[in-house]
């Protein structure tokens, strides 16, 4: 290997971790307020990818059925609670968020031209779609059993997951897409040339921690999932109720998702079951983190994708072998600093 | 219960129905049987861990290629080196040379996670899963994804089982030996370990039980299951490729345990059962219903699971005897036999020795000093009570010298040993036991094994001797000396009338006294009992009283909190006061009772006429 191969597979290296950076703090995000192991986190990385694709092509995106179907569903699981408690004065909102809305942007989708406009309209629309379903899977499938205990959630997490990659091979088909870049052409920065999509990547991702942690730090919303992540039930005698948290942390981990899927979708073919692998290595990066630290997270994800990108190179057969060997010594580590016992939640 | 068919008959019923299969069904249902019989064998490995042990695994399918392939590798390549080739020679060689690489994979795995919090062992078998069906799809040695063929059948006395209908029984045979050696094993005392894992951790540590070995057995458990059924798919399909051990139905393992019902063991052949008949029906339907080749059953079963998770958490067994009235339900009556000796007690300290002595104690949570510079010291033989008011730390300190917490700082000497640091099952072990101020125990377990968990470490024969002997029924003569010894307790504290009972279905008030049968039945010298008194009526609290008297004169050392001052002032031999984390007073009951101190810790001041009575209440 010389300087240069070193350099283009660090480029790479720091690319692919810089989504899995966000894979990790999506996943760390999730746990904290809710308990919820993420696993299907990577499946809204190929939906939105796959959903840009539908729409730079003129077709309608498979994605807005699923929307339908999962508002109606939602619309149903409301209506159930609605008659049980007898208490219909939030019906009106739910039949617009749930109903309304994926009609309206149907017949939105039915009529504009999306496929000739230009892309950052494009990718707007394709988080119109996606990034409801966060906050719908959350209502359908973990709501219900927001006491349950951490192993059940992860159990509900796997269903999820399948659930959601077999929908992805129906709605989208078994072939794989790529999207055009953002803007064409390289970028010398001395030695190094990097593509410019790659810098699209890390600079977008830069940019959407910077938000994050303005939106943790300065918002009240953010402040009431950060107060949830401490203590759940003080939270929610403060007035912040756990389905709300529960929501809105799904909302942000489906547009996460779908914005990374957005961003890498011109590196490399995204298939309906790529999203899988991708939220994975955010994995190994959240355990570095414990599933606790958003920084040490983020750093995980980039010492994630350089290692991917270096035993790509060296070993090619093994790249993923090696990636998820990682998690072993980073388990060994946290083992060997527990000394208690204590009760799974 | 009437109405019901005795257990016996319909386990007889259902034998019957097994051997006659090979005879009666046809060539398709007797595959579909094979396939069950294999995948039940999996899934009855995740009940025994996530049903009953409250872990999960993802990658079992992996175990499951790992039997696979290393019979596949052993019976088949040619150029094996001279010590690993003479394996080959027969496949059962080959199914223990599995066993042998399953148990160091599996234990290399639970020893890197089975400590941490329980949702790390699933995300490692993820990890697991994947990187192991990488490696079969890429190694050249295993064939690569075409995989490796000509599997020779496997031989029983002469018998060549080289078609659906001969392995079929064989796969039975071992389903039913699972079956068997799991249900004997879970009651059993390493099996009472295990159901305590799934919500009871720090009250089983606290009785002795090593919940992280606990943990491992379950985990090595089910990979070998997996393993066996590895080793029947390779002998019965007669090649192997990397598909059958994707973490995909590693996946779908876990949704058959689930679906059939995790917490039993018939659960896992109603789900394999039930998974098993339904996608070979799915598939067949569903392409042609959404007009496209996929393995779309997936999204059925996703959808299924989490409707069952939502609406029957307990998987369909439980709906299934619910429905059919007749099924058999285990009874958890049983007979305790009168007529066993004894179990060991170790010789009590003569009364006065010094068992506790400890001296600046402190606990900082944080900013928050619990306990502050603490000191105590309780001897054989008397009865020392440690009050103050909520908030003092006393539940902190318990927690501290029991070793369910670790002291910041302090000095912590039990039996004139340094135990500061120690786990709480150490201290245990030396003869330390105690009951919680929140209750601990196992609500779905009856009375009696909740107490016989105290007994865990009575005359222990160690982790291995106690797993096999529970799976294999050799244990029969001990454990009846340790239920004997558990029933024997119970009737002490007066709850046998409620042996057999659901632990849950006690009153919070007996529920407190079944903790201090438990604490009886281990084999202690020092017991401390948190808040024993609360929720028991005046003739309860009477008995008790008496009770603990007796136990002091057997030259027991007992150390309690308590906030009901009539109980305690009667009672005990000495009084240590806590406010604010720290000793305010120490004394004969009259001397504290008029400490100037303890009046104004209790009272806020003597000079506040509003001050609340909590001494008297």
């Amino acid at each position: 290997m010389n300087f240069d191969i070193a350099l283009l597979l660090a480029q790479d290296g720091i690319t692919n971790g810089a989504i899995y950076a966000l894979m990790a703090l999506a996943l760390v995000l999730a746990f904290a307020v809710t308990r919820v192991i993420f696993i299907p986190q990577g499946e809204f990385v190929a939906y939105g990818a796959l959903t840009l694709v539908a729409l730079q092509a003129g077709k309608l995106p498979g994605t807005i059925w699923l929307l339908l179907v999962a508002g109606a569903l939602v619309v149903v699981a409301e209506a159930a609670a609605a008659l049980r408690t007898k208490n219909w004065r939030r019906f009106g909102r739910v039949l617009l968020t749930n109903l309304g809305y994926p009609l309206a942007l149907w017949a939105l989708l039915r009529v504009l031209p999306l496929g000739e406009w230009p892309m950052a309209l494009q990718v707007l629309f394709t988080l119109a779609i996606v990034v409801p379903l966060g906050p719908m899977i959350y209502r359908l499938a973990y709501e219900p059993l927001a006491e349950a205990p951490v192993l059940i959630l992860l159990i509900v997490s796997v269903a999820v997951h399948v659930v959601l990659v077999g929908l992805g091979l129906l709605v989208f088909g078994a072939e794989g897409s790529r999207t055009p870049p953002f803007t064409e052409g390289t970028i010398s920065l001395g030695a190094l040339t990097a593509s410019a999509q790659s810098l699209w990547v890390i600079g977008c991702s830069l940019a959407l921690i910077v938000v994050l942690y303005l939106f943790f730090e300065r918002t009240i919303y953010g402040k009431a999932l950060r107060a949830t992540a401490v203590n759940r039930r003080g939270a929610k005698l403060m007035g912040i109720p756990t389905e709300f948290a529960g929501r809105l942390s799904f909302f942000l981990c489906a547009l996460i998702g779908a914005l990374s899927g957005i961003l890498i979708a011109p590196i490399t073919t995204i298939y309906y079951d790529t999203g899988f692998l991708i939220g994975l290595k955010g994995f190994v990066a959240a355990i570095i983190g414990g599933l606790a630290s958003y920084p040490i997270a983020a750093a995980g994800a980039v010492l994630v994708g350089l290692l991917e990108a270096y035993s790509s190179f060296w070993a090619s057969a093994y790249k993923e072998v090696i990636v998820f060997t990682l998690i072993i010594p980073v388990l060994l580590w946290r083992s060997l600093r527990t000394h208690h016992v204590e009760e799974d939640e | 219960m009437k109405g019901r068919v005795p257990s016996s008959w319909l386990i007889a019923a259902f034998l019957a129905a097994l051997a006659l299969g090979p005879w009666l069904l046809p060539e398709f249902w007797i595959t579909l049987a094979n396939y069950i019989g294999l995948y039940a064998l999996v899934a009855l490995g995740l009940v025994l861990l996530t049903g009953v042990g409250g872990l999960t695994s993802f990658g079992q399918a992996a175990f499951v290629g790992l039997g696979a392939y290393t019979t596949a590798v052993l019976t088949t390549l040619t150029d094996l080196p001279p010590w690993l080739a003479w394996i080959g020679a027969s496949p059962w060689l080959a199914l223990l040379a599995g066993f042998a690489v399953t148990l160091l994979v599996a234990a290399t795995l639970g020893s890197l996670t089975l400590r941490l919090s329980g949702h790390y062992l699933p995300l490692g078998t993820i990890a697991w899963g994947i990187s192991l069906s990488f490696l079969f799809g890429t190694s050249q040695l295993l064939g690569g994804h075409t995989g490796l063929t000509g599997i020779a059948p496997i031989r029983v006395f002469g018998w060549t089982l080289d078609s659906g209908r001969a392995i079929y029984v064989l796969i039975w045979i071992f389903l039913l030996a699972g079956v068997f050696t799991t249900r004997n094993l879970l009651d059993s005392r390493e099996g009472r370990a295990i159901r305590a894992l799934k919500g009871g951790m720090v009250m089983a540590e606290s009785m002795g039980v090593n919940t992280s070995a606990s943990r491992m057995v379950a985990f090595v458990l089910a990979a070998l299951m997996a393993c066996a059924s590895g080793w029947l798919y390779a002998h019965m399909q007669r090649f192997v490729n990397p598909t059958p051990f994707s973490l995909h139905m590693g996946i779908e393992y876990l949704f058959m345990a689930v679906i059939g019902g995790a917490g039993h063991v018939w659960g896992a052949l109603l789900g394999a059962a039930v998974i098993t008949i339904s996608k070979t029906w799915l598939q067949d339907v569903l392409p042609q219903i959404v007009g496209q080749a996929g393995n779309f059953e997936v999204i059925v079963f996703g959808v299924l699971m989490i409707v069952i998770l939502q609406r029957a958490p307990d998987g369909l067994w439980p709906v299934l005897v619910r429905w059919f009235h007749w099924l058999p339900v285990r009874s958890a009556r049983r007979v305790i036999p009168s007529e066993v000796p004894p179990l060991a007690r170790r010789a009590l300290p003569g009364a006065g020795t010094t068992l506790l002595e400890v001296s600046g104690a402190t606990k900082r949570f944080g900013g928050l000093v619990a306990v502050n510079d603490m000191q105590l010291a309780v001897r054989a033989g008397e009865i020392v009570a440690l009050i103050g008011p909520n908030g003092a730390g006393k539940s902190t300190m318990f927690n501290l010298i029991s070793g369910v917490l670790d002291a910041t700082a302090g000095s912590f000497r039990f039996r004139a040993q340094d135990v500061g640091g120690h786990s709480s099952r150490d201290i245990a072990k030396m003869g330390l036991s105690r009951t919680f101020q929140h209750v601990r125990l196992m609500p779905q377990m009856t009375v009696l094994d909740n107490v016989a968990i105290g007994a865990h470490r009575r005359e222990y024969p160690g982790l291995l001797p106690g797993v096999f002997g529970g799976a294999w029924r050799l244990d029969r003569r001990q454990e009846s000396r340790l239920l004997a010894e558990a029933a024997r307790q119970i009737e002490r504290v007066g709850l046998a009338d409620h042996m057999f009972d659901a632990a849950g279905s006690l009153p919070l008030g007996k529920q407190r006294i079944l903790e201090i049968a438990r604490a009886l039945a281990s084999d202690l010298c020092l017991l401390l009992l948190d808040e024993p008194a609360a929720g028991l009526r005046y003739l309860e609290k009477r008995a008790l009283a008496d009770l603990l008297r007796k136990l002091r004169s057997e030259g027991l050392a007992i150390m309690l909190v308590e906030h009901d001052m009539d109980f305690v002032m009667g009672l005990v031999d000495r009084v240590t006061v806590m406010d604010f984390g720290q000793r305010i007073a120490e004394g004969r009951p009259e001397d504290v009772q008029r400490d100037p101190r303890v009046l104004e810790a209790y009272l806020g001041g003597v000079d506040e006429a509003d001050a609340a009575a909590e001494p008297a209440r």
